[in-house]
């Protein structure tokens, strides 16, 4: 090893602790790198691959009731390539040896050919007989959830009929890659399942020979997507048509999306913070170096040393802090990585895993790190590189102090010598002060972007589960029934209060913009499940007019008092214009509200119902359940109850381990920050302290010159770390909020107290342990060496 | 003694410090001749540091122009220059100028690591009497064995010249004698050109030739026709 390499070692071992403070805060910038960038490849391609090889389609459309024979026309719509019809229902299921109910969704399986599109994966036994009317295949995640393997039986409850089903086969399918049943607001594979029966069998039990009410469409490469949908439209409109959709109105691919774009939103906002602070951490840190190093500078250009060969030497130092921080960077990435995926494979069902953060995403992880680090210590290495080897041999000259307002400032509040030294030295290098500020106030804003959403997603909890939506189940009924039924939910056991409600699927446009939703039509007094205003009031929706959700509000781009286009999708399919009353915040789902009356006034009909919701006894349940499963008209209930538990279950995992993650980081920051900004001061100001001590000031009263400094710098973060958290936390909410749900931005004074306190407690501990090398300051060696 | 090694011609060296202009060399013209032993005398601030750095390629002069042998430095550019340093030029330095993190041996590695033509390191600091203290780091040296170990460093590849800007002045006697007797035995066993640049007047006894400054020129130059050895002088 050459002796200069030798130099490199023993350099970066004296300072190991500084770069082990600064590689810490790189290794967080690559690890999210790795984790956000690695999964949203793996996801993406994961699920590009499933779409492609299990042909998903591209437009999907439901019907009352449409002919087979109107599948020629479809077929020729410009742009399509491929067609699925099929027939679709829901069911009440009865399983063996549960005593809940749990909601079914049949699918038709074709008879005579392999489905087109949406195939099935077969991951265990055969697919249904096309002419037995029991056999059927369920999805892998229901079966499991249910302990069903094949030759199990289970009962279904099919339009009234109770048919008993076989399980012939378990599958996995593009169309439900996330698994959630109707009205849920967790995925619960137990309580939910798909079942696909052979078409001759879903035909006899819907009364669909001859017809369809499913249909799917794949389209030609290049094709664009709202022309097949107006024609799709325009051909099922006569069959009951409730608007075609494409992908993104999909809920699997809606949810896989939205996950998508949050591990984007994630890879775009976070590695860079990090990144930036390391080059940061490194140029303060390799400043300090050349400027203490001078003289050896000096001596290698003297010896024969080139430029370049220095300015390496001193990029090589950098670029071991950037391969300790790469490595933890890569350790800590591919195991949050891997969590991230066994996640995922909780919530996601992929027939296969390619959960693999590819080689590429580490080289680039890797070199992203390097390239920071490079960054922040090209402008010390090229002053190193620059400096006249007859200057450098000598010493600097002394640093200049000018005499400022500031200064007459302080003369004239007759402050202690020892303050003035600290708002002199302060001033003295103002960007790096501002630097280190900064730094700082990044670490205050992770706490903040962390803690925050604790506070959104209980106030999500609050409004969506204790406000808005009270009721403990809600009850399903395969179409709109007369007002009667409520009568009879009233009847079954343990039911304390029932209330109807009612919806609409439509289409809302104004101007050039539009937005499928499902406009509830609500009596006044509904008390179970109720629309709040932006006050958090309770809101009947008035008489005339339209009630939207904020977010809804936001992509049609209207306000209270504009009006809109409303396409209803069922029924007549009358379009009218009506006036935007108010607008409500809603966290889930894109609402739509009426008053039940004037719905019923302008669609000239009896009062119908598409849910109840109902208040329980909980002791009866079983007994409920026993009778709904008997119940024709009820294809499911969603258990409120069980969703607020899983709901909330959820958050507290997830909510402990990411606010541990943040605040690590946070405390990473801090002290990388904190303790190499003060290194820095004690090796800059080490004779200037060490001569006031043999003057004669204590050990304390030093200290407190170069650690009231530091805190004093902590302390001017805080507003700007209050402010920057804010603002992140604002672009998290945007980053996260999709058509399903929304994150508040909740920000209270607990919030930043919290956050304050962890930076401030770091940044004195970093302190006092510098501190501890002051007090083991060898007076006689500092004053001793040159410079 | 006739070969020139060294020949300046009206080198000038100005600095500009925003209100003045210092003349740190006003119109040097020199002539040093290949094994020559020569000493620079000269007030505080006469421009011999400045001179030196010039001659060993650490500095570009302002005018005039410098030659080694048939090369002339002041046309060569910065790469040019640090090729010359590396291959030819060997230095000390009043305050040794160690690496405090590399031991003696390091230290002269750091030279055999990119000369072309080196000694080992084990045997430069052998020549200056330090072969047992290879693998001492600086701060465990005295300032006597700091600059022998810097001399080795600069004789370790073997240099043609050997320029020294004050070497004895951060020693006492004694240890500045053992330190003149190192330099003096190199110039003599190897032929190497050395420069020395002094305040102590006594140190001149010992060279070839004297040269002495005053504000930025040669004002006399003395040949010594009996040379004293290090031993024989006091100071
Ligand atoms: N970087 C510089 N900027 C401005 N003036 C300089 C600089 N370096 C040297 N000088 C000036 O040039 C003149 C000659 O300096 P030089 O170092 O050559 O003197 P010297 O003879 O070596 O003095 P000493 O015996 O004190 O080392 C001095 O007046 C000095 O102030
Ligand atoms: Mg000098």
């Amino acid at each position: 090893m050459q002796a200069i390499d030798r130099k490199l070692l023993r350099d970066f071992k004296r300072l190991w602790i500084q770069a082990v403070a600064i590689a810490l805060v790189l290794a967080c910038g690559v690890a999210i790198m790795l984790t956000s960038v690695g999964m949203y490849n793996a996801l993406s391609e994961t699920r590009a691959a499933y779409y492609e090889r299990n042909r998903f389609a591209d437009v999907f459309a439901i019907t009352t009731r449409a002919p087979r024979s109107l599948l020629p026309e479809i077929a020729h719509i410009d742009g399509v390539l491929g067609i699925e019809a099929r027939i679709s229902g829901e069911a009440i299921l009865d399983i063996p040896g549960r005593n809940r109910t749990a909601v079914g969704h049949i699918l038709s399986y074709p008879e005579t050919a392999d489905p087109v599109l949406n195939v099935p994966l077969l991951v265990s036994g055969r697919f249904p007989d096309p002419l037995s009317s029991g056999e059927a295949v369920v999805n892998a995640p229901f079966a499991n959830a249910n302990v069903l393997t094949e030759g199990d039986s289970f009962s279904a409850n099919l339009r009234g009929r109770k048919r008993e089903l076989t399980i012939v086969g378990t599958v996995l399918s593009p169309e439900f890659i996330y698994t959630i049943g109707p009205g849920a607001m967790m995925p619960d594979n137990s309580a939910f399942g798909v079942i696909w029966m052979p078409e001759r069998a879903a035909a006899a039990a819907y009364d669909m020979t001859g017809a369809f009410n499913n249909i799917s469409l794949s389209l030609a490469a290049g094709a664009q997507t709202p022309p097949v949908i107006d024609a799709l439209d325009t051909l099922l409109e006569p069959f009951g048509g409730l608007g075609a959709y494409d992908r993104t109105t999909h809920q699997s691919d809606a949810f896989l999306d939205a996950e998508i774009n949050q591990l984007k939103g994630m890879a775009a906002i976070l590695p860079p913070i990090f990144f930036g602070i390391s080059a940061f951490l490194v140029s303060m840190v390799m400043g300090r170096i050349i400027s203490l190093e001078r003289s050896e500078i000096g001596l290698l250009k003297a010896i024969g040393y080139s430029n370049t060969e220095i300015c390496l030497h001193y990029l090589m130092l950098a670029g071991l802090i950037a391969v300790v921080g790469v490595g933890v960077g890569w350790l800590a990435g591919t195991w949050l990585a891997r969590d991230t995926a066994a996640q995922y494979a909780e919530f996601f069902n992929f027939p296969y895993v390619i959960f693999r953060v590819s080689y590429w995403v580490y080289a680039a992880s890797g070199l992203a790190g390097l390239l920071t680090t490079s960054l922040g210590a090209a402008h010390a290495a090229l002053k190193a590189a620059k400096l006249a080897p007859a200057i450098a041999m000598q010493p600097p000259a002394p640093p200049r102090f000018k005499r400022s307002i500031i200064d007459e400032a302080m003369a004239r509040m007759q402050l202690a010598q020892s303050t003035v030294m600290i708002f002199r030295s302060l001033l003295r290098w103002p960007l790096r002060s501002f630097l280190t500020s900064l730094g700082l106030a990044f670490a205050v804003a992770s706490v903040i972007a962390a803690t925050f959403i604790n506070d959104a997603l209980d106030e999500i909890v609050d409004l969506a589960f204790y406000q808005t939506n009270r009721q403990d189940a809600m009850l399903l009924f395969a179409s709109d029934v007369p007002e009667t039924a409520v009568e009879d939910v009233r009847h079954l056991p343990g039911v304390l209060q029932a209330e109807s409600q009612q919806f609409h699927a439509a289409i809302l446009r104004h101007g050039h913009l539009s937005k499928r939703a499902a406009v509830e039509s609500r009596r006044p007094g509904n008390d179970l499940s109720r629309v709040l205003d932006a006050e958090g009031r309770l809101l009947d929706v008035p008489p005339g007019g339209l009630v939207l959700s904020e977010r809804l509000a936001g992509h049609l781009e209207v306000q209270a008092g504009d009006s809109i286009e409303v396409e209803f999708l069922s029924g007549r399919r009358e379009t009218f214009l009506l006036p935007v009353t108010a607008l409500v915040e809603l966290h889930f789902g894109l609402g739509a509200y009426m008053d039940f009356e004037t719905m019923n006034a302008m669609f000239r009909q009896a009062p119908r119902v598409s849910t109840v919701n109902v208040t329980l006894d909980e002791s009866q349940t079983e007994a409920l359940h026993a009778a709904i499963k008997k119940t024709p008209r009820i294809t499911g209930i969603v258990e409120m109850n069980e969703n607020r538990r899983s709901f909330q279950d959820t958050i507290e995992q997830n909510i402990v381990v990411m606010n541990t993650i943040y605040i690590g980081i946070a405390v990473l920051i801090t002290v990388g920050v904190t303790y190499n900004a003060a290194r820095i001061q004690l090796s800059e100001r080490a004779r200037e302290l060490a001569s006031l001590r043999i003057l004669g000031f204590g050990r304390g009263e030093v200290s407190y010159i170069l650690m009231g400094e530091m805190m004093l710098i902590a302390l001017i973060a805080q507003p700007f770390g209050w402010l920057i958290g804010a603002w992140i936390a604002q672009l998290m909410t945007n980053a996260f909020s999709s058509d399903l749900y929304a994150i508040p931005l909740v920000l209270k004074p607990a919030t930043f107290t919290v956050a304050s306190l962890v930076v401030l407690t770091a940044a004195f501990v970093s302190v006092m342990i510098v501190r501890r090398r002051l007090d083991g300051l060898d007076l006689v060696a500092v004053m001793k060496t040159r410079e | 003694m006739a070969d020139v090694i060294f020949r300046t011609q009206g080198i000038t060296k100005v600095y500009d410090t925003g209100e003045v202009q210092v003349f740190a060399l006003a119109g040097v013209d020199l002539e040093l001749y290949k094994g020559e032993l020569t000493v620079l005398l000269g007030p505080s601030g006469s421009g011999k540091s400045t001179l030196l750095n010039i001659l060993g390629g650490l500095d570009h002069a302002t005018d005039g122009r410098v030659w080694f042998e048939d090369t002339e430095l002041t046309d060569l550019p910065d790469r040019g220059l640090t090729k010359y340093r590396r291959d030819h030029v060997g230095f000390v330095f009043q305050f040794y100028n160690l690496v405090p993190s590399l031991t003696a041996r390091e230290n002269v590695q750091l030279v055999t690591d990119v000369a072309p033509d080196p000694m080992p390191a084990e045997e430069a600091l052998a020549l200056v009497g330090l072969g047992k203290r290879m693998d001492h780091f600086p701060s465990e040296m005295s300032g006597g064995e700091q600059q022998r170990v810097a001399i080795a460093r600069a004789i370790a590849k073997r240099p043609q010249i050997l320029l020294c800007d004050e070497p004895t002045g951060a020693l006492d006697s004694t240890t500045g004698v053992q330190v003149l007797e190192v330099l003096r035995d190199i110039n003599e066993r190897f032929g190497t050109t050395t420069v020395v640049i002094t305040h102590n007047a006594e140190i001149q006894r010992m060279a070839h030739r004297v040269i002495f400054f005053q504000d930025g020129k040669i004002s006399e130059v003395r040949t010594n026709e009996t040379r004293l050895s290090p031993s024989e002088i006091v100071w």
